[in-house]
């Protein structure tokens, strides 16, 4: 299955490389990687989605090797935590004006915008989980062709929930209670 | 106080202990070598880059500091690569500096620019690419905190040329980075250990090269001791308990000895200290010791569950947790299982072939034993890789650490000449000999000349079976003896150890073996000695690729 990672690194040269090629060297696979400033121009968030085949095991050995990267600062599992998760999706539709108002119909339906109209397409832009994005794209493939930008996923805790850290005391944090309680089931 | 870059990597390098470092000067580090001749550093010139990274790597090995190596641009930096991957997978501590083009050409394909930080990457626990004199200081102190801390490893730091001749301010900075220790083991696990231990009736220690790495060599003896538990070692941890004591089994996996083979297979605890369960100790993992609960003490929690599932992991380093769990302990007394072990071993003395009759032929083993003897077990002996390598673990038994050097991890050939003149620099005082085999020693010999410029008391012994020996054994066991590739035709190398000045002898004999070892010991500065083995003997036990552990190829008996 498919695992979020919410990982906080330095904002320097050269760190998406290294985090990319960490997964690629590792052999586990991205399903998507989104990467952009946070509140402090220092750190960068990345979002990424990670085929973990393995299921629990795996999702360790990405977070125990993210943290041997020297300009990793945190890294929190939300897969399993309440959180919100969104993807952004621009999609142009050739459609001329006859069809216009179908395009503009979906759109309402699905709270997404029209931001840009030209004489033979339109562009449309949506936000929200990737299954609204794949059944928006869906209903719009019948009316026009389609060429479609995503962003891949963003992903955030909700509230004051923090997403699981499998590996204790790398930035600080201790056992929490759920470790412990692993720990207490493990043998 | 105002400085070049060239003299602020120098100040760095001194304030961080450095005083000898091994490498070879080229167009884009010069300024480095330039201003070099103001500091107090002792510089070996290598012959290729590869020795000057083994060197590093050697010196590194023996001496517990971090090793430095450095050299130009492009392919003096591309031809550290394999000793960079070396120290990376055996995590030694290591510092490599290449020089690098001009920052303002960096990407436009520069007379010997290669991108070196991509290259290493994935081999290095760290890289820097510095293009400006006032990053230097910061980057070196991190990259000696980040070479030695946690599990150690290798750190390159790649400096622009303008970089080494920019005027800037020089303040040897604090350092900035952020700790990063893995939280002290919570009570509830080491209590579930310390539950574990003393319940079980069959244990055995598996000493890692962690233990080396941590210095627990005092802990790891108490608690042996105390709970009366043997001990078999992986290859890179051999010396961190003595090989001379009751309780230890000597060396474990794929050319290990059958007793700890058997012993693991059959124990009912594993106790995993400072090690990786890499695929040359397990075997297949399935049928890795299949009714023993394992207990896990790493430092680097990526190994935890890695190859192997364990019960209970303990995360961190290895004499900080035997210290919390030895006050836990009891006492404990295994005599069955002692009893059921020396059983086991006296099946493997039998088919030892040091103790059969002498039959006229010189095996390896006779060699490495020779050595053993004549040396008290005390030098500090590296290998290449490959058939030599595994004999020399198999008999020269090692009671201290830091002596044993060899490439474990990525089984590097040509490792051994190069390492051992970077080991005599830590340890000039103490005995050094290079075991290596014929395709190895060809690999790296011309830095025989480095040995005889430095005056590196250095003792080579070239087992030389004509055969690149290990991938014949493969050949004769599972490709129906079709050998391809493996005959070797070899210098003379006695020839070629007098041609670089240095003394040497050939021995062809098992009688003439000892005497010839005695001679080598008692001349001064590096010898040659070249030993005519057995040309088809092979490395037993073995087990095979795609086995279970305890299903080892023995040597087969005399008729």
């Amino acid at each position: 299955m498919n695992y979020i990672f919410v990982v906080l690194v330095e904002n320097k040269p050269g760190v998406l490389n290294r985090v990319a090629s960490l997964f690629r060297r590792r052999n586990f696979n991205i399903e998507s990687l989104v990467v952009g400033r946070t509140e402090d121009p220092a750190v960068s968030r990345m979002t990424i989605v990670a085929e973990c085949p393995n299921g629990e095991a795996a999702a360790h050995r990405i977070e125990a090797n993210l943290y041997k990267l020297i300009n990793v600062i945190d890294v929190q599992d939300v897969t399993h935590q309440p959180s919100v998760t969104r993807d952004l999706a621009l999609i142009k539709v050739r459609v001329g004006p006859e069809r216009r108002a179908e395009v503009n119909g979906l759109a309402e339906i699905f709270r997404a915008h029209i931001v840009d109209v030209a004489a033979d397409s339109v562009v449309v832009e949506i936000t929200g989980t990737e299954d609204k994005i794949e059944s928006i794209i869906e209903l719009l493939r019948p009316i026009g062709a389609l060429e479609v930008a995503r962003t891949g996923k963003i992903a955030m805790t909700r509230g004051q929930n923090d997403g699981v850290r499998r590996l204790p005391g790398m930035n600080g944090n201790q056992y929490d209670e759920m470790m412990m309680e692993m720990a207490e089931m493990t043998p | 106080m105002k400085m070049r870059g060239a003299e602020i990597v120098w100040e760095c390098l001194t304030r961080e202990g450095v005083d000898v470092v091994f490498g070879y000067p080229g167009g884009a580090n010069m300024p480095i070598y330039d201003a070099m001749l103001n500091y107090p550093v002792h510089h070996v010139l290598a012959r290729h880059e590869q020795g000057a990274a083994h060197m590093a790597d050697g010196y590194a090995r023996a001496s517990g500091k971090v090793g430095v190596a450095m050299t130009t641009s492009g392919p003096g930096a591309t031809n550290l690569v394999t000793g960079i991957a070396t120290a990376m997978m055996d995590s030694i501590p290591t510092v490599f500096i290449t020089g690098q083009v001009p920052s303002h050409l960096i990407g436009g394909d520069a007379f010997q620019e290669v991108d070196v930080t991509g290259i290493t990457l994935p081999i290095t626990k760290h890289n820097y690419l510095v293009m400006h004199a006032e990053e230097l200081a910061e980057t070196i102190r991190e990259a000696f905190h980040v070479a030695r801390s946690g599990r150690p490893g290798p750190v390159l730091i790649d400096i622009c040329k303008n970089a080494q001749v920019e005027m800037c301010d020089f303040v040897y900075p604090e350092l900035k980075l952020r700790e990063r220790q893995s939280a002290p083991s919570p009570r509830v696990l080491l209590d579930e250990a310390a539950h574990l231990i003393e319940k079980a009736k069959r244990p055995v220690i598996l000493c890692g090269h962690g233990a080396i790495i941590s210095g627990a060599e005092e802990e790891l003896m108490k608690f042996a001791v105390q709970t009366q538990t043997p001990v078999t070692s992986t290859l890179l941890g051999l010396g961190a308990f003595p090989a001379s004591h009751e309780l230890s089994l000597g060396m474990m996996g794929m050319h290990g000895e059958s007793h700890a083979n058997m012993a693991i297979q059959n124990a009912d605890l594993l106790l995993a200290f400072g090690m990786r369960f890499d695929d040359r100790v397990t075997g297949v993992p399935k049928t890795y010791a299949p009714g023993a609960k394992k207990i896990h003490i790493e430092i680097d929690p990526a190994e935890v569950n890695k190859n192997v599932r364990v019960d209970v992991p303990l995360v961190g380093d290895l004499k900080s947790v035997l210290r919390d769990l030895l006050p836990l302990l009891g006492e404990y007394d295994h005599e069955e299982w002692k009893q059921e072990i020396a059983a086991w071993k006296a099946e493997s003395d039998s088919r030892n072939i040091i103790n059969w009759e002498d039959d006229g032929k010189l095996y390896a083993a006779h060699v490495v034993n020779d050595i053993w003897e004549a040396t008290g077990g005390a030098a500090l002996v590296t290998t290449d890789v490959g058939q030599h390598q595994m004999w020399s673990a198999q008999y020269y038994l090692l009671d201290k650490p830091n002596r044993w050097i060899t490439s474990g991890g990525a089984g590097t050939m040509g490792f051994g000449l190069p390492s051992a003149i970077g080991a005599w620099f830590a340890a000039k005082n103490e005995e050094v000999w290079a075991i290596v085999g014929d395709g190895g020693f060809q690999m790296t010999s011309p830095e025989l000349t480095t040995a005889v410029q430095e005056g590196a008391n250095v003792k080579v012994a070239v087992l030389n079976n004509r055969f690149l020996g290990m991938v014949r054994q493969w050949q004769e066991f599972f490709f129906e003896k079709r050998y391809s590739a493996v005959n070797m035709l070899t210098p003379d190398f006695v020839k070629l150890a007098e041609a670089h000045g240095i003394p040497a002898r050939r021995v062809t004999k098992r009688e003439d073996a000892a005497e010839a070892i005695e001679w080598a010991r008692k001349t001064e500065g590096p010898v040659v000695l070249e030993f005519s083995i057995e040309m088809e003997d092979a490395v037993y036990p073995m087990v095979p690729a795609g086995a279970a552990l305890h299903e080892m190829l023995q040597r087969p008996m005399k008729a």
